[in-house]
């Protein structure tokens, strides 16, 4: 283990060097660009033996990376925004042919009106995909997820593109302490990719055929399997790199210190930080409360959420995506696991944090301070000029 | 007579999808026997998706990856840079698209496929329209020729998409047609040798789409070739060479009018003696030009 400090995006670029894929194939959009001017640095030096495609669009570089997982290659993209919008036809082919993709989303708002800052629409556009989606909230976290998703993606019940998610510059160019797996290290965790190729001439196969009504939906199902399954695989994983190198996350959703508390925010990515200490600050006042973080957005940890849910009072569930004629797509599941369960306290659905806009430890005391007053419904936070 | 040069193995199998007469299938047919089993297809969405047949069987017995609309020759690149990383040897990437996948939507892709120099062969069957979706414009239609979308006539001209894949300075560019089965072959023979982005364009008549019957599709190509509407030749290295019948056909008396071939298609019907004589025109101005490049007149 050596300890560096790192950007999130540098971080990303070092857990890529670390799983060795063959090629890397990507097109530059802020903030993600520092990630593979890194990789290319690295494959410039030597350091990483790997094809860098310099594609002329992201369609390109999901579809170069396609071609290049169907013969058996690791392979590794990033984009944000509207890099991920243009490639989405191809995120969607990714998934459907069972592609062990990994790629970084730094997320980053939708034009109109140009935005670069973080916002969690553009990653949630890929929640009917079929990728499964993790979001990190630290550089550490960005490079620990980012090694671990090359385990998911190619395990063989899984065998599904994962795409690793983190906040615009609160992430991906912060700064901070990263502590890197030695190659030995590497080499430990993340074994060469085992796969049969598409490519064999003696028995050709053939990848994404026509098929009638009686076989497709077949195909789909199968998907779902290997999302339900992937729900395991994403904790063990976790439970194995934190018995190997120390650094455990709770697998698919981070709890601080929801085991006793009576109202929990619910969110995903960096506004965390910002969120647990607004937790302290109401826990030395003795109000019992806590956070519950979302790492795994895809698959959906229902379990999870019900357990955290079974014992609270009131909630909050923070959707930092637009959220048009309807509720957000946190919300949305969130509410799905409490009826299910039969677990009846108010939700308070807070919409915020678009663009960029920070949310605050201020604005988590006012969050919670609604909580507790058990407020519900929907609310656009921190509207300039109200609601 | 002609193929008793070639393999005998067919890789196009039987029971394929393709229509009757289908030029697309004639072509893809020699293409595979030139190039042989260690050779890798990816075809974007097209009337080569449905000629493949259902899940699970496939009519193309080698190794295809089927990819979105526009992206094929990305995912050429993405194979062709991955089998070099896994220490694969002797193969062939080879792209086999339709003229929309090429011309119009995939033109980006392709673009940049050329620009980085992977080492693809890419073929266009050109059909002359969006065939898979019922007979719609592309890029690629013939000025005045009627589709589904052009009722009255396209009033849009033919892009030279060779032209703009010289232009990449690729090491390899040339034309085919069914008609002329050694001509294909030992063309692509030629590109299967030569390092980097290798553009073949293959003219294909399609007896639905251009309205006539299934049996004239080779008559039709070859009309095409020896009225001068479909030229013959290739690109080594930027320097231009006609092949096959072509060569023969600088000299106009040479070339039969343009009409013989119109007339044997639905497509061209509603066109007026005027309008034949525009379209005339149009092929003695390009044959015109490829005699003063030849003649070193343009330089
Ligand atoms: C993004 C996208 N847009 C549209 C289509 C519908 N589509 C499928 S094949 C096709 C036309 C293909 O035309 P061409 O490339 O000339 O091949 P042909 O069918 O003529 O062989 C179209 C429009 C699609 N599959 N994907
Ligand atoms: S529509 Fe034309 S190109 Fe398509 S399969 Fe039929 S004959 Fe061939
Ligand atoms: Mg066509």
């Amino acid at each position: 283990m050596k300890r560096m400090v790192l950007s999130g995006n540098y971080a990303a670029a070092y857990a890529v060097k670390a799983a060795k894929p063959h090629v890397v194939s990507a097109y530059p959009i802020t903030p993600q660009t520092t990630v593979i001017e890194k990789i290319s640095e690295f494959v410039e030096k030597g350091e990483l033996d790997a094809k860098v495609i310099r594609v002329e669009s992201e369609h390109s570089a999901m579809a170069s990376v396609i071609g290049a997982a169907a013969v058996g290659a690791r392979v590794y993209t990033a984009t944000s925004s509207q890099g991920l919008l243009y490639m989405y036809e191809m995120c969607w082919w990714a998934a459907g042919a069972r592609l062990p993709i990994v790629m970084g989303v730094v997320t980053r708002a939708i034009a109109p009106p140009w935005s670069i800052w973080t916002d969690h629409s553009d990653i949630l556009t890929l929640r009917d995909s079929g990728w499964i989606i993790m979001f990190a909230a630290s550089a550490q976290e960005v490079y620990d997820m980012t090694l671990q998703a090359y385990r998911i993606a190619e395990e063989q019940c899984v065998s599904l593109p994962v795409a690793v998610a983190w906040d615009a510059f609160v992430v991906s160019h912060t700064y901070e302490p990263v502590d890197i797996l030695d190659d030995e290290e590497a080499k430990d965790f993340i074994r060469p990719r085992e796969e049969k190729s598409l490519i064999d001439f003696e028995d050709p196969g053939s990848l994404g055929n026509l098929t009638y009504p009686d076989t497709y939906q077949e195909m789909r199902y199968d998907i779902s399997r290997a999302m339900d399954n992937a729900l395991s695989i994403i904790r063990d994983i976790d439970e194995e790199f934190g018995k190997k190198f120390g650094r455990k996350y709770g697998g698919l959703v981070e709890k601080y210190l929801c085991g006793d508390a009576d109202y929990i925010i619910f969110l995903v990515g960096a506004a965390g930080g910002d969120a647990r200490v607004a937790t302290n600050i109401l826990r030395r006042q003795g109000v019992k409360v806590g956070i519950c973080r979302i790492r795994s957005i895809k698959p959906f940890p229902y379990k999870e959420i019900i357990d955290v849910c079974s014992r609270a009072k009131a909630i909050a569930v923070l959707d930092r995506s637009s959220v048009f004629g309807g509720k957000g797509p946190l919300a949305v599941n969130i509410r799905a696991a409490l009826h299910e369960s039969g677990i009846n306290i108010p939700v308070l659905e807070v919409v915020g944090g678009l663009g960029g806009r920070d949310i605050s430890v201020e604005d988590f005391l006012e969050i919670f301070r609604l909580v507790i007053k058990g407020k519900k419904g929907l609310i656009w936070w921190g509207l300039k000029g109200g609601e | 007579m002609a193929h008793k040069f070639f393999p005998k193995e067919e890789f196009l199998l039987k029971g394929h999808a393709a229509c009757p007469g289908c030029g697309a299938a004639l072509v893809l047919r020699h293409v595979l026997k030139a190039l042989g089993a260690r050779t890798i297809l990816v075809i974007p969405a097209s009337c080569s998706s449905v000629i493949a047949g259902p899940f699970p069987k496939s009519s193309y017995s080698v190794p295809v990856l089927h990819i979105a609309f526009a992206a094929s020759a990305a995912a050429a690149s993405g194979i062709v840079e991955a089998l070099d990383k896994l220490g694969e040897k002797t193969f062939n990437v080879v792209v086999w698209a339709g003229d929309g996948g090429t011309a119009d939507i995939g033109i980006q892709a392709l673009s940049g496929a050329a620009e980085r120099g992977h080492d693809i062969i890419y073929i266009c069957y050109d059909n002359e329209a969006y065939m898979n979706t019922g007979i719609q414009k592309s890029g690629l239609t013939p000025y005045k020729a009627w589709t589904t979308t052009t009722p009255r006539g396209n009033p849009s001209f033919k892009k030279d998409m060779p032209g703009i894949m010289v232009s990449h300075r690729i090491p390899y560019v040339a034309t085919i047609s069914p008609a002329y089965p050694n001509d294909i072959v030992s063309k692509i023979r030629k590109a299967a040798k030569i390092r980097g982005l290798k553009y073949i364009h293959a003219h294909i008549p399609c007896p639905p789409g251009w309205r006539f019957d299934s049996s004239l599709t080779v008559r039709i190509a070859r009309l095409a070739v020896l009225s001068g509407v479909w030229i013959l030749y290739e690109y080594e290295n930027g320097v231009f060479r006609l092949t096959g019948p072509s060569r023969k056909l600088v000299d106009k008396s040479k070339r039969k009018p343009i009409g013989e071939y119109l007339k044997l298609q639905g497509r061209f019907r509603h066109l007026s003696e005027r309008d034949v004589e525009e379209l005339q025109k149009l092929v003695d101005e390009r044959w015109e030009a490829i005699r003063k490049d030849i003649m070193g007149e343009n330089a």
